[in-house]
């Protein structure tokens, strides 16, 4: 007797076979979409249905949600974003059963509540980079569901600028005998670029309307305020400048989108252009339009693209990543490859601190899922090539240390307001995320970035150092002497905090030279999403929500 | 409404020569902040009407940092508030003292 060693295989030929009855060559028709996932779907498979944070195959995740359970049920969906309602309806219908993800932007509370309620049996949450890793160790995908702008008839798909996912979910799943299915938005005789080779897609169906992409990076310069600004100003001068980060990467709130767009004011007065914030892991935000125009910026790699901003990029192919075609080329895993290992500094906000320093976008009504801040704000502890930020801040944190064998440190700031929406306060003595963690029996608390990484915390109030507190007490101090009129912040030592300010452990607006007359919306280089299309010659076409003119 | 008031002892008279400045406006989430030159070197007062009633400890803590951190003495603040967060407040208490900065009279 003869052993197999190719029983996969095998049960993935006999599935296309199956499969390919229902279509011509690899197309498929829309209305046999459902039918072609009961060909193909066997129960308890595992399923990745591309939901990216931005792109949406949400054709396929229809189709699916209407199988014969008697076909296909309880799924185990390892899919990065959670992000349409018929994600959970997957659920509700019994269609799925288990759920690994990484993010679940407006699904958050209803996520929350169907883990509650044990409707959706939890592996984990994940950062993308990590759910994508484990796409090749031990939740491969049986069959990828994905979404790409057009195809041809041998399956070869152009996936636009918004690539993301994609290649990482396609590369997991094909060459380890799963089945590739892609929605369409056009069958076409020729592709612009091959994003995706064909061998790789079995089959192919045409939906009757493009897939959905959400505008998640755009930021109206209008909303901007004063005190972001003076955030803003306090990062500029307080750290990009001491530190000269030129490779970094922003959030994508209000206070970055601040900084972003006083790089050509306040940043041109302080003589810092060519000398910071040239080089970006980030997706085209239209804030940093008049940076790029007022050559700021060098180059710029995206996880994925931003409506609107298509005719732009094609016309700055100098700054971002584009194929022959001209249109941009996003690859998420890569450019969170770039920003854990290549960029010297990744600031954003978070919704609350505590105080070691740990930070949560959680509430304990949502599980907003990780996406990719964590990788961005982590240290890479596997990085080994020198940049004089790293060095610097390694130096800080460990002067005693021999040079030659010391670490750097990625520098992690965090930054926001003392109150936030609706008066929430930043800095709490314990994070929302612990209660949840409780309540959903969770083994992890979703702490989006730890203490431990942090190196800066950045508020109106001032930057703390945490690169120089010696120890759990002075970082404690350092965190509540920036956390302004909060309970937190009035629960200071006062002259713990004086004596750490003496140190320049804690630096305030005054210490730094910062004028509290410029923290005037009149610094921004553009006050309102129309200044921004002016900025870029008429290349940028905000979304309709965006256009109030 | 309500009525504040916080008197402080300053450890130097504010820089500058001008003699009254003002700054904000009045609307929610805001303050306007009227900034005399009418007291002795080493004197400050702060007089606040407010439409958030109940938060004078907050308004204590904000008036005694910003008295600490930039000494604005022989200045007599009239804050009139239409319940800005504590951020706002010292912000503009800041900026009113930095016009007072000023030599043009």
């Amino acid at each position: 007797m003869t052993t197999s060693w190719q029983h996969r295989r095998e049960a993935r030929n006999a599935r296309i076979e199956a499969g390919a009855k229902l279509a011509r060559g690899k197309i498929v028709e829309a209305r046999d979409a459902t039918s072609l996932m009961e060909a193909v779907i066997r129960p308890g498979d595992r399923v990745c249905l591309e939901g990216d944070n931005q792109k949406q195959a949400d054709l396929l995740s229809s189709a699916l949600l209407a199988v014969n359970l008697s076909k296909v049920r309880d799924l185990h969906m390892v899919q990065s974003g959670v992000v349409l309602p018929e994600h959970l309806d997957l659920y509700d219908h019994g269609v799925a059963k288990r759920l690994d993800f990484a993010y679940s932007g407006p699904q958050s509370a209803r996520i929350a509540t169907m883990l509650f309620g044990g409707k959706i049996e939890l592996g984990a949450v994940h950062t993308y980079l990590e759910l994508f890793a484990r796409y090749f160790i031990d939740l491969t995908p049986n069959v990828a569901l994905i979404a790409a702008v057009s195809a041809d008839r041998d399956g070869n798909l152009y996936t636009g600028p918004n690539t993301e996912d994609t290649p990482t979910v396609v590369e997991a799943t094909a060459f380890k005998d799963g089945i590739v299915i892609a929605q369409v938005n056009e069958i076409v005789d020729k592709v612009p670029r091959v994003d995706i080779p064909g061998d790789r897609v079995q089959f192919v169906v045409k939906a009757d309307k493009p897939f959905f992409v959400e505008p998640l990076f755009t930021r109206d310069p209008a909303a901007i305020t004063e005190m972001q600004i003076l955030t803003a100003m306090l990062a500029i001068k307080g750290v990009y400048a001491p530190y000269g980060v030129r490779r970094l990467n922003h959030g994508i709130g209000f206070n970055t989108a601040a900084i972003e767009l006083l790089l050509p004011t306040y940043g041109e007065n302080l003589g810092l252009k060519g000398k910071v914030a040239t080089h970006f892991a980030l997706n085209p935000h239209p804030a940093l339009i008049p940076a790029i125009e007022s050559g700021w910026v060098e180059q710029i790699h995206s996880f994925g693209s931003e409506v609107g901003m298509e005719d732009y990029i094609r016309a700055r192919s100098d700054i971002f990543f584009t194929g022959p075609d001209g249109s941009l080329r996003s690859n998420r895993a890569f450019s969170q490859v770039a920003g854990l290992y290549a960029c010297d500094m990744f600031i954003g906000s978070t919704l609350q601190i505590d105080l070691q320093g740990n930070s949560s976008t959680v509430t304990t009504s949502r599980i907003a899922g990780f996406g990719g801040a964590p990788n961005m704000g982590a240290d890479a502890r596997g990085r080994r090539h020198p940049s004089e930020p790293w060095l610097q801040a390694g130096r800080e944190a460990d002067p005693e240390a021999s040079p030659l064998v010391r670490r750097g440190r990625k520098l992690v700031v965090q930054i926001g307001e003392t109150f936030g929406d609706k008066n929430a306060p930043l800095f709490v003595e314990e994070l929302d995320a612990l209660a949840l963690a409780d309540k959903l029996n969770l083994e992890l608390a979703p702490v989006m970035i730890y203490g431990d990484d942090v190196t800066h915390i950045l508020t109106e109030e001032g930057i703390a150092n945490l690169l120089l507190c010696r120890d759990a007490d002075e970082r404690e101090q350092a965190i509540r002497g920036v956390a302004g009129y909060t309970e937190v912040g009035r629960g200071r030592d006062k002259r713990m905090v004086q004596r750490l300010r003496e140190r320049g452990v804690i630096r305030r607006p005054e210490d730094l030279g910062i004028d509290p007359l410029d923290a005037d919306r009149r610094m921004l280089a553009a006050r309102s999403i129309k200044d921004l299309v002016r900025w870029s010659g008429g290349l940028y076409a905000p979304p309709p929500q965006f256009r109030n003119w | 409404m309500e009525d504040l008031s916080f008197s402080h002892k300053a450890h130097e008279r504010a820089v500058g020569t001008k003699n009254i400045a003002i700054i904000g406006v009045v609307a929610s989430g805001n303050l306007e902040v009227l900034a005399e030159r009418i007291l002795p070197d080493t004197e400050c007062l702060v007089e606040i009407k407010t439409a958030a009633e109940g938060f004078g400890d907050v308004w204590d803590a904000v008036v005694a940092d910003f008295v600490e951190r930039t000494s604005p003495g022989g200045l007599k603040f009239s804050i009139n508030d239409g319940g800005a967060r504590p951020d706002t407040v010292s912000l503009r208490l800041a900026q009113a003292v930095r016009l007072m900065e000023d030599n043009d009279q």
